[in-house]
């Protein structure tokens, strides 16, 4: 467990490339989530049309976005492999006897673990007590969302780890996967919940992975979506893990032997 | 050539003979540093959140000295003895808790852009030219901040280039020359806009033999022939011994000596080393020297000139001996100073 | 000035040296230009939905967003000395060679770096601009436009301040002080949007502590013509963006008490 230990306290210290996780500490998300809310206020005192979602629930909607942001993918890849290969000291990490793709799995779960718990703790209690954070309205609908964290965990950190794997690709370990984190933000439902949409979206939103890492867990959590669909949903995240697992170890067998051949 | 004289002797006309004044004065310099104290621990680290506490560190405590214009001074001491205090103070990045100091005839840290301007300043551990870019763009870029005029500065840089071999790494990016090339455009790099002043903080520190004795060689020449004053910080006594004709000794915060080299020695132990190559192993004694240390059939040992002449101790020994080779030495300088710190604690 | 003509010397240096990374520096360029559309999206989710915000439209707050977002553009583009100066400069101690070359500290400070990818933001900020303008119920005259282009210039200027802060605390505490983030990141987020929607306190704060006030919504006002909708003189609008530069002196003043500080105990 040390080793993960370190990677882990490497990883607080490490500069995120977007400017939204690199500053974002405790003080600056709670301004964020607040100012967030304003905002909304300001739209809903501005209309008296039906909206998905009430305000309340916008508001619990925005803290539970902020306590849990960082378990969606921040990272085109894990940057302690992106450092790797570039260093070419991934070919030390072929090496040795484990599973190389399990390994970097399990590495960037620990890591997100480790960030997610110590900005969740303090988010909730300080949201839940003071700004407005509302528990869920059943001991059903907090197991749905317990479900749902576990694939949101196992989906995010699939997504990771493959493109970690195709950073085996470019030299200096950067590609278009860099888009990937903002089309994460965007979708996942953190820059505005995912029911506020346009209609027409909604169908493109479903078909998409990053639903599942936020707002499916989030609306599950409120009630917004029934208990009941909690199994199906999360058969739909796993559904994803499991294809972003299976594509990541093919790709990783392959860019192996492509290392390996080119002499490492 | 211009005669170059120590701390005693009349000030020397050097380069334009404008300056008959010290470029350097010191005067009681006294320096302290509040040192916030980490205890130890986690729950040492989470008192330390809340409260500090804080020692006070004597960097300097009153130490005094001129420097003459033309003078190759090795200012010498060990780890926290308060030489880059002192550096930094007459450069004008620190300011003293007291004291007087004068530079180039202003106060460093009254007059910082105007006396800077008429520095010159390698740091043997930190280049301070530009990693991406080709040196002579660095070299540009200097001028450009240095407000040297075109005329000046390609005749100085050209000189500099000739006189440091540099003109096949003009458009080398720094971050891929060796230390000692870096070492050299550094070198070039302090003297683009010709400082009457030259502090080096130890420049051949990891260099390797050959670029040491060219650092060395060019900082003699520009001492003596272009009378560049200059102060070198170092703990590479070689350099001191090849370059320094007067020699500063710092040690927690004082001076303890001030003066040539031999000047030194003769403070510390008048003592002197002699090392026999014998040809066969024998145990070797004398009842007026002393064995230091035995290598094989290299034996060194310590005596006392004014005890024993050297000449009537390399007859006995060689009489009882078989010896293939001897030689007489001082002891090296490290010796002297490390015994001269061992004198200054307390 | 001489110390201008240093001052882009520095920049064109910075520049220089990121063009040897060539490719690298087209992809970020890019991953930078969708991370912050993604601010766009999500006003224009929002308006979608809701139509407007206390009286204001979707054209009225993109304008506001527009010139906002390119402001913090430029300042981000060239804030990277300070903003990153307890890293870079105390902790190495680069900082004293800094103090021993002959021109201004703040002004070597300042030409660090010139972040190129950062001017990314900007392709996507002045086409919303644009789409505003465009799109917009307002006679424009060279005027308003020249009011838009100072207010962007304005809030270059008060960001770039609000950067400085940031460097000057790293003299004092080795940790940069989260408040100083909050403030900034948070600052234009909040300012993206009228400030009429926000509690009295956090107007008062945003207007005469941290003039964000005045480097977006002031001069929106008086764009839009809202000056006495809104009960806000209407000579504001036009001397608004001064407090950008304002700001900027002070804090460099604080610098210069920080640049002592670190003169008189060292590092």
């Amino acid at each position: 467990m040390s080793a993960y230990g370190a990677v882990i306290s490497a990883r607080f210290r490490m500069h995120l490339q977007y400017r939204a996780a690199a500053a974002a500490g405790f003080g600056t998300q709670l301004f964020w989530g607040v100012i967030r809310i304003l905002i909304f206020g300001a739209f809903y005192r501005s209309t008296t049309a039906h909206q998905p979602m009430t305000y309340p629930q916008v508001v619990t909607y925005i803290w539970l976005s902020q306590a849990l942001m960082r378990l969606i993918p921040w990272y085109a890849g894990d940057p302690d492999v992106r450092a790797a290969i570039r260093t070419g000291a991934v070919a030390y990490e072929l090496l040795r006897p484990v599973d190389l793709y399990w390994t970097w799995f399990v590495r960037i779960i620990g890591a997100s673990l480790a960030e997610t718990a110590l900005r969740a703790i303090p988010m909730f209690l300080v949201a839940g007590l003071f700004l407005g954070l509302q528990a869920p309205p059943s001991w059903a609908s907090a197991g749905a969302w317990g479900l749902a964290m576990i694939g949101v965990v196992l989906l995010a950190g699939a997504m990771v780890t493959l493109l970690s794997v195709t950073m085996m690709w470019t030299i200096s370990g950067e590609g278009v996967t860099y888009i990937v984190p903002t089309l994460a933000i965007v979708f996942s439902g953190l820059i505005v919940p995912l029911p506020f949409f346009p209609d027409w979206a909604q169908p493109i939103l479903n078909v998409l992975p990053f639903r599942g890492m936020l707002d499916i867990p989030f609306r599950l959590y409120m009630g917004h979506i029934p208990s009941g669909q909690a199994l199906p949903l999360f058969a739909q995240q796993m559904a994803w893990a499991v294809a972003l697992i299976v594509i990541g170890r093919l790709l990783l067998a392959r860019g192996t032997r492509r290392l390996v051949v080119q002499g490492g | 050539m211009f005669p170059v004289k120590g701390i005693s002797g009349p000030p020397v006309q050097v380069g334009g003979g404008c300056s008959l004044l010290s470029p350097i004065v010191v005067e009681n310099l006294v320096k302290t540093f509040r040192v916030a104290e980490r205890e130890p621990g986690m729950w040492g680290a989470v008192r330390g959140l809340v409260r500090r506490r804080h020692r006070r560190v004597r960097a300097l405590g009153g130490i005094s000295f001129a420097v003459e214009p033309g003078e190759l001074v090795g200012y010498i001491g060990p780890n926290g003895a308060g030489k880059s205090t002192t550096v930094k103070v007459l450069s004008g990045i620190l300011v003293p808790d007291s004291g007087r100091c004068e530079v180039l005839g202003r106060v460093p840290w009254r007059e910082r852009i105007a006396l800077v301007r008429q520095l010159g300043v390698v740091f043997g551990q930190r280049t301070q030219l530009w990693w991406d870019l080709p040196v002579i763009e660095s070299f540009d870029l200097l001028r450009a901040i240095y407000r040297v005029s075109e005329r000046d500065h390609i005749r100085a840089r050209d000189e500099l280039i000739a006189l440091l071999d540099l003109a096949p790494l003009l458009d080398v990016p720094v971050r891929q020359l060796s230390l000692g090339q870096r070492m050299r455009c550094d070198l070039a790099a302090a003297l683009l806009h010709s400082p009457k002043l030259l502090f080096l903080d130890e420049p051949t520190i990891g260099l390797d033999a050959v670029s040491k004795l060219a650092v060395r060689d060019f900082v003699r020449r520009l001492n003596r022939e272009r009378g560049v004053t200059v102060i070198l910080t170092t703990h590479d006594m070689d350099d001191i011994e090849a370059l320094c004709t007067r020699v500063i000794v710092i040690g927690e915060g004082r001076i303890l000596s001030d003066g040539t080299l031999d000047d030194l020695r003769r403070r510390v132990t008048t003592e002197r080393w002699l090392i026999v190559d014998l040809l066969e192993d024998d145990e070797v004694s004398d009842a007026q020297a002393t064995v230091i240390s035995r290598e094989g059939s290299r034996v060194c040992l310590r005596f006392d000139p004014e005890e024993v002449a050297p000449a009537a101790l390399i007859a006995r020994i060689t009489a009882r001996h078989a010896v293939r080779d001897l030689f007489v030495e001082n002891p090296p300088i490290e010796e002297i100073i490390a015994r001269m710190y061992r004198g200054a604690a307390p | 000035m001489d110390s201008l003509r240093l001052y882009f010397r520095y920049l064109g240096v910075s520049v220089r040296s990121q063009m040897q990374y060539r490719g690298s520096f087209i992809l970020l360029s890019i991953a930078h230009l969708f991370a912050t559309g993604a601010d766009f999206v999500g006003l224009w989710v929002l308006f979608h939905r809701f139509g407007s915000i206390k009286g204001w439209s979707l054209p009225e707050v993109a304008l506001l967003y527009g010139m906002v977002s390119s402001a913090f553009a430029f300042a981000d583009a060239t804030s990277r000395g300070f903003a990153m100066f307890g890293e870079t400069m105390v902790r190495t101690g680069e900082f004293d060679r800094i103090l021993l070359r002959p021109c201004s500290v703040a002004l070597q400070i300042a030409g660090q770096e010139l972040t190129l990818r950062r001017v990314g933001r900007l392709s996507q900020s002045i086409p919303v601009l644009l789409w505003a303008a465009w799109s917009l119920h307002v006679v424009w005259s060279p005027a308003k436009a020249a009011l838009a282009l100072m207010t962007i210039l304005g809030g270059a200027c008060l960001f770039n301040g609000l950067f400085v802060l940031r460097g000057t605390l790293a003299f004092w505490t080795v940790e940069s002080l989260e408040i100083m983030n909050t403030v900034t990141y948070g600052g234009v987020e909040a300012s993206e949007y009228p400030l009429v929607i926000y509690p009295a306190w956090f107007r008062r704060f945003f207007t005469f502590v941290i003039p964000l006030a005045c480097i977006g919504y002031f001069p929106a006002l008086g764009i839009l013509e809202r000056t006495s909708a809104a009960g806000v003189p209407s000579f504001l609008p036009w001397v608004a963006p001064l407090a950008g530069p304002a700001f900027l002196c002070l804090t460099l003043q604080v610098w210069k008490l920080g640049v002592r500080h670190y003169q008189s105990t060292g590092s």
